[in-house]
């Protein structure tokens, strides 16, 4: 690789800052600018806020996000494996098996904790692990 | 590298950035029309030939209104996200082949932005960007709607991106018997070449069908469009996270969003459909036009993909949150993971061998 | 190498404005009052260290970098701070009082990680690595002398999986429950 084969990259990236800037800029300059409270209000519907947003978020979002870190880092090594598969054969297969099966069993255990369920009640969710384990 | 070699660079980056431009004019005029026949209504039709001017008026006319600041907005960050937008959206297409090279007074001359080893890599990364956009609008806003809207488009992305990222690690696996693995899309591209049988093309869609249907579904989503466009639901969230965005900045959004349009359909049509591969007659017909006939088919190939979304789009209704996240990761990674396992066995066991007679 | 030579590489400007870009956007995240801004200036810093490693052309681990790290870890961060606090507006207890182990821990850190590069690298020149990290390369390491630890990732990523779910997920049989909506 050369860092040459980067520059297309680096030309494109500025100038796409350069085509948002100046866009922006110059529309200034022919739009016109009458602010009124009403409008500068957040947007509700036309009705006047009567709470700040949201404060907190349901935790299943920090669980998608945690189960994608896992799937990118599976991404990142199964590209690393594909590159080499026809070399590597057999042994390289039952390698990365392993490392894929781990990830299956870690997808089916959050599937299986409820942990992908939307919109599902508290108390459907709920789960007895020890009654089950007793069981 | 002399002045010659950096004039073509510029020159490869402008034909990419204007290709992407014209392109967006005509595909937001596209998408009314064909979605219009399809509801049996005309569509736009005023500005210029079959209203072909139509999004042009529509620029101009966002040109000209106010960027309205309202006022519990974090200025820096919510000017900059435009920014944010525009630019992952611009360097996706980078990575795109969408020519044969050329050679012109003893230089070659790659129809492509940039030929990255890691071209695919590229490509997942420059979609992960794309998040950003949409998280710093919606926090930047310091409103409901967008807060809402921001934090369910992030999850619904990067849902669907590692359903991408699973099909296109089967495709990479599938080539690189063929071409000794590649993560460049030219090198995937060559890899189509040719035919099966004498009459079909050697294009990875029909070994890896079911992989071709999952990165289908996933840039959908990934791009925003119905039937996922639950990050703009106008129903539950008047505009999700760009409702606080007004004039040429809410523009550059609706710039973005066509461009990934354009940019995702073409690189299914390079990872799937055999890219700007296609008979070119050379010797039969004067030469520029067998020049020019990869590009043709390459953009033949991404317009088919791109009337599939216009089309879905009219057909489908919209998902609810909780069928978009049960079909991300319930359906499409476990099938794109079970996928990758049954062809590599199948493929391991074609090239290598039955493991234990090896 | 004297100055003159080392002005005339662009490599090197490059890498100034990179490193110079790290360490401020490093020093932001530190300082930042509001958590959300403290967590794009680690994107800053994160970005310009994928540049670091294109210079080394290591493009592999630099996208990497990008995807893992930017794409998807920072985005957890997000997720983070918007289910513990309201994600709006400035943060004026993002400080706390205990400067002195804070500063002892960054300096051993700082003095070992210097101590490290200066030992492998010392007079050598570290530039123009060329072919040598090549993707199939690293596929071959990966598979071949690193096996091993290869495969214990995949069950350290489990592991890491299981206890967040069981942090996250505490759930409650319904007479909790109920004791719960009751209060």
């Amino acid at each position: 690789m050369q860092l040459i084969d980067y520059l297309p990259i680096a030309i494109m990236a500025a100038l796409a800052v350069a085509f948002v800037g100046v866009s922006l800029f110059v529309s200034k300059f022919f739009s016109p600018r009458n602010p009124t409270p009403e409008k500068l209000a957040p947007y509700e519907c036309g009705i006047l806020p009567e709470s700040e947003p949201v404060q907190r978020f349901p935790v299943k979002f920090y669980l998608v996000a945690m189960l994608f870190v896992i799937f990118d880092v599976e991404i990142i090594f199964l590209f690393a494996w594909a590159t080499r598969f026809p070399d590597l054969g057999w042994y390289g297969v039952a390698a990365m098996g392993i490392f894929t099966l781990f990830v299956l069993e870690t997808l089916i255990y959050v599937w299986k904790r409820g942990a992908l369920d939307w919109n599902v009640s508290r108390r459907a969710r709920y789960r007895p692990v020890d009654e089950e384990r007793a069981a | 590298m002399d002045g010659v070699d950096i004039l073509i660079v510029v020159g490869r980056v402008l034909a990419v950035f204007v290709l992407l431009l014209v392109t967006t004019i005509f595909n937001v005029w596209l998408e009314r029309k064909t979605i219009a026949d399809m509801q049996n209504r005309v569509g736009p039709d005023r500005a210029g030939p079959f209203g072909l001017l139509q999004t042009v008026a529509d620029g101009l006319k966002l040109f000209f209104k106010e960027q309205i600041n309202p006022s519990k907005v974090e200025y820096g960050m919510f000017v900059l996200a435009p920014f944010l937008a525009v630019i992952p959206a611009l360097l996706l297409f980078m990575v795109v082949p969408f020519g044969r090279p050329f050679t012109i007074g003893g230089r070659e001359v790659l129809l492509q932005g940039a030929d990255l080893n890691v071209g695919v890599l590229f490509i997942l990364a420059m979609s992960s960007l794309a998040v950003y956009a949409v998280v710093l609008a919606g926090w930047s806003s310091g409103s409901k709607y967008p807060l809402l809207g921001a934090v369910r488009a992030t999850a619904q992305a990067i849902s669907y991106e590692a359903a991408i990222g699973l099909s296109i690690v089967s495709v990479v696996m599938f080539s690189s018997t063929r071409a000794g693995g590649t993560l460049s899309l030219a090198g995937i591209v060559e890899s189509q070449a040719g035919t099966y049988l004498g009459f079909l093309p050697r294009w990875n869609l029909f070994p890896q069908v079911v992989a071709f249907v999952i990165f289908f579904l996933a840039i959908i989503a990934e791009t925003n469009r119905a039937p996922f466009d639950l990050v703009e639901a106008e129903q539950e969230l008047v505009g999700g996270f760009h409702t606080e965005y007004s004039g040429m900045r809410f523009a550059m959004y609706q710039l973005a969003e066509y461009m990934n349009i354009f940019s995702m359909s073409a690189i299914c049509a390079t990872l799937f459909l055999g890219g700007w591969n296609g008979p070119t007659f050379d010797g039969q017909i004067p030469a520029w036009v067998s020049a020019v006939l990869p590009t043709v088919w390459l953009l033949i190939k991404t317009y088919a993909v791109i009337f599939a979304f216009f089309w879905i789009r009219a057909t489908m209704p919209r998902l609810r949150y909780d069928q978009l996240m049960q079909i991300g990761w319930k359906r499409l990674i476990p099938a794109a993971l079970v996928w990758l396992i049954l062809s590599t066995v199948a493929i391991s066991v074609r090239q290598f061998g039955l493991p234990w007679s090896a | 190498m004297n100055l003159g030579d080392w002005i005339s590489q662009p490599v090197n400007w490059v890498f100034t404005l990179l490193a110079l870009a790290s360490a401020y956007s490093g020093v932001r995240v530190v300082t930042s009052q509001n958590v959300i801004r403290a967590a794009l200036f680690l994107v800053g810093a994160l970005a310009s260290s994928a540049g670091l490693f294109l210079l080394l052309s290591a493009e592999f681990v630099a996208l990497t970098l990008v995807l893992v790290y930017i794409g998807a870890v920072i985005v957890l961060f997000l997720f983070g701070i918007m289910i513990t606090r309201a994600p709006l507006g400035r943060d004026v207890a993002l400080d706390h009082k205990r400067r002195a182990p804070a500063a002892i821990t960054s300096i051993i850190l700082f003095a070992v990680l210097s101590w490290a590069s200066i030992r492998a690298f010392a007079g050598r020149e570290v530039t123009g690595v060329g072919d040598a990290t090549d993707t199939r390369l690293l596929g071959e390491a990966l598979l071949g002398r690193f096996v091993v630890p290869f495969e214990v990732v995949s069950f350290l990523l489990l592991a890491a999986l299981i206890g967040g779910i069981t942090l996250a997920r505490k759930d409650l049989s319904p007479a909790e429950e109920e004791a719960r909506e009751a209060t």
